[in-house]
């Protein structure tokens, strides 16, 4: 028997008054994901585009492979690298699939089954925005992180990040950031550079990220060759270490007009900017971190890419993108250099920027209004 | 004395007209206070007492106030209440006292003081002011203790300062949530609790 007469079969049982009536969400999230549905909309006139969400969403998957595949390999690299064993290519990639596919399956599981239940007792369809979201939340945790620490920070991203604003689409911030500050905050020994983010690290092999280095004034910069470092052969999360990796997505989510060039270059003028004026007043180490250091350390380069330009935590307004992004650049850098307990400014930069794109909207289009008005009154003056 | 309504003005707080899940009344001091039950416990018999004897005194005295400098007799009951609760806390709780500092004395602008005074006191008698004074400082001390039986079990592993969350626990890598440590999640709380409730009363 096919799959689809197979599903024709069953479809009964789910619809209204049904036996399984309760899991229709369920059955309709599977039957969409496996055949393109036949229903078509019956009023109104509509434009038919191939561009939808899921395209959209899968662009994203697809820009953030180099990343994932970088980061197995990393983690593995790093791990012998510390423990000084001398392994294969292929031994390594093994040692980070043995890492990274746990968290994916956390991430997943823990994440899909609360948009089930969601959908299911909202009676709505099942959304294919978390895909993204689960994709990205292991790339952005370090490598070592207890999996029930990551189960717990996906729930409560999904739940509060994102459920309760109405779903995919509504909310406010980014939910694999707020995943990472969830951690950030709870479990600051596990998540703050101070603690190497190798998986299993040997005891004897132990100092702060390079980010962490950087800021506090040693000089990582010799120890980590800028190749080193442009490549992401460095500890870091799972896929925020390779800038190669990073712009190879990047490029191709530019080049496919998924995101948005103007918050990207806003986000790059505000970080060289900020960090310009900084090496100006030159008062601690820190400040005199110049802005291509900042770009190649830490998660500035991913947060910038993958996180800032998501389209439905930033503004929307042509101006408001500028502002937005140029906010997010320049606070990122002001966090990191400023206030040294959190060094990963970045993730707080952009989910505080998130709270205020609908602000910045908000006055971008009542000025626009304003000034409309204006030039109306004028012309009205002129022809009376 | 205690006829059906008044046993709605003592019940109908608590639940469906609670000062801080409906009328989001109080919160600053729901977020400073529960991060430990025991100051929070403390705390919500302190507005329960406060909310309770000035609903009454003032019940007493509506005819006499002035309408103009009513504000202004509303306060000085109210502070000399809480200045009588900020003894009696320093003379038999003291740790506790330390524990909540500048919270007892804010107890004077916590908005549903104020707001029953205004709403409830000048209007009504003298037992049902105080039943409605009991009701509302219950209502607010239920929704505390929620938020710091939260808090204090999954921040610190422990209820009323005895550990709860067995050693075995942290042994294998359990770690205590630093996040509930901070007022945010208080919020987060209080948010989720007002969530739950409107969508089990719809």
């Amino acid at each position: 028997m096919g799959l689809r007469a197979f599903l024709d079969k069953i479809k009964p049982a789910f619809e209204k008054g049904g036996k399984f009536e309760k899991l229709h969400s369920t059955f309709d999230a599977f039957e969409t994901f496996l055949y393109v549905p036949d229903t078509v909309t019956e009023n109104g006139s509509h434009i038919r585009d191939a561009v939808d969400m899921k395209r959209n969403m899968i662009f994203v998957m697809i820009a953030l492979m180099p990343c994932f595949f970088f980061g197995i390999f990393n983690v593995g690299y790093q791990h012998f690298l510390s423990s000084g064993e001398n392994v294969t290519f292929w031994h390594t990639v093994g040692y980070g699939l043995m890492k990274v596919i746990p968290m994916y399956l956390v991430s997943y599981i823990v994440g899909l089954a609360i948009e089930f239940i969601f959908a299911e007792v909202r009676h709505e369809q099942v959304n294919e925005g978390y895909f993204v979201t689960g994709f990205l939340i292991p790339l952005i945790m370090p490598p070592d992180i207890p999996l029930w620490m990551l189960a717990i920070a996906v729930a409560f991203a999904v739940i509060i990040g994102k459920e309760v604003f109405g779903g995919t689409g509504m909310n406010i911030v980014n939910p694999a950031l707020l995943a990472r500050a969830f951690l950030f905050f709870s479990y600051p020994s596990k998540m703050s550079g101070d603690d190497i983010w190798i998986a299993d690290k040997p005891d004897a092999y132990s100092g702060a990220t390079p980010l962490g280095e950087l800021l506090n004034g040693s000089n990582v910069m010799e120890s980590l060759n800028i190749s080193d470092m442009f490549f992401g052969f460095m500890p870091g999360s799972v896929g925020e270490t390779s800038k190669l990796a990073i712009l190879t997505g990047g490029m191709f989510l530019i080049l496919t007009q998924v995101i948005s060039l103007r918050i990207l270059l806003s986000v790059f003028a505000g970080a060289i900017i900020m960090s310009l004026t900084f090496n100006l007043i030159g008062s601690t180490p820190a400040m005199e971190v110049t802005f291509w250091q900042h770009f190649l350390i830490g998660g500035f380069l991913f947060g910038a890419f993958f996180m800032a330009t998501d389209p439905v935590t930033a503004a929307q307004t042509n101006t408001g993108k500028i502002i937005y992004g140029f906010l997010v650049g320049a606070i990122a850098i002001m966090i990191r250099v400023i206030n040294q307990a959190y060094p990963e400014g970045m993730m707080l930069s952009i989910l505080l920027m998130n709270f205020f794109a609908p602000f910045i909207d908000y006055v971008v289009v009542n000025n626009n209004i304003r000034k409309r008005k204006r030039r109306l009154a004028k012309t009205e003056r002129r022809s009376s | 004395m205690t006829n059906n309504k008044n046993i709605q003005i003592l019940l109908r707080p608590i639940s469906e007209a609670n000062p801080v899940t409906v009328l989001i009344l109080g919160i600053c001091s729901a977020l400073a206070v529960t991060a430990k039950l025991k100051p929070a416990f403390v705390m919500a018999v302190s507005v329960t007492v406060v909310t309770a004897l000035s609903n009454l005194i003032i019940s007493l005295l509506r005819k006499g106030i002035p309408p103009k400098i009513r504000i202004i007799v509303q306060l000085v009951i109210v502070a000399s209440l809480v200045i009588l609760v900020d003894q009696v806390l320093k003379a038999f709780v003291y740790d506790v006292s330390k524990q909540l500092s500048v919270f007892v004395g804010l107890i004077i602008t916590n908005c549903i003081v104020m707001g029953r005074l205004e709403a409830f006191a000048m209007a009504n008698g003298p037992w049902e002011s105080f039943l409605d004074g009991i009701g509302n400082g219950l209502g607010y001390g239920l929704i505390l203790i929620i938020v710091a039986f939260f808090r204090e079990l999954l921040g610190s592993g422990t209820l009323w300062g005895y550990q709860i969350i067995p050693q075995k626990l942290y042994d294998i890598g359990y770690m205590n949530n630093g996040l509930m440590i901070l007022p945010p999640m208080a919020l987060i709380i209080v948010g989720i609790i007002i969530w739950v409730k409107k969508t089990s009363v719809k």
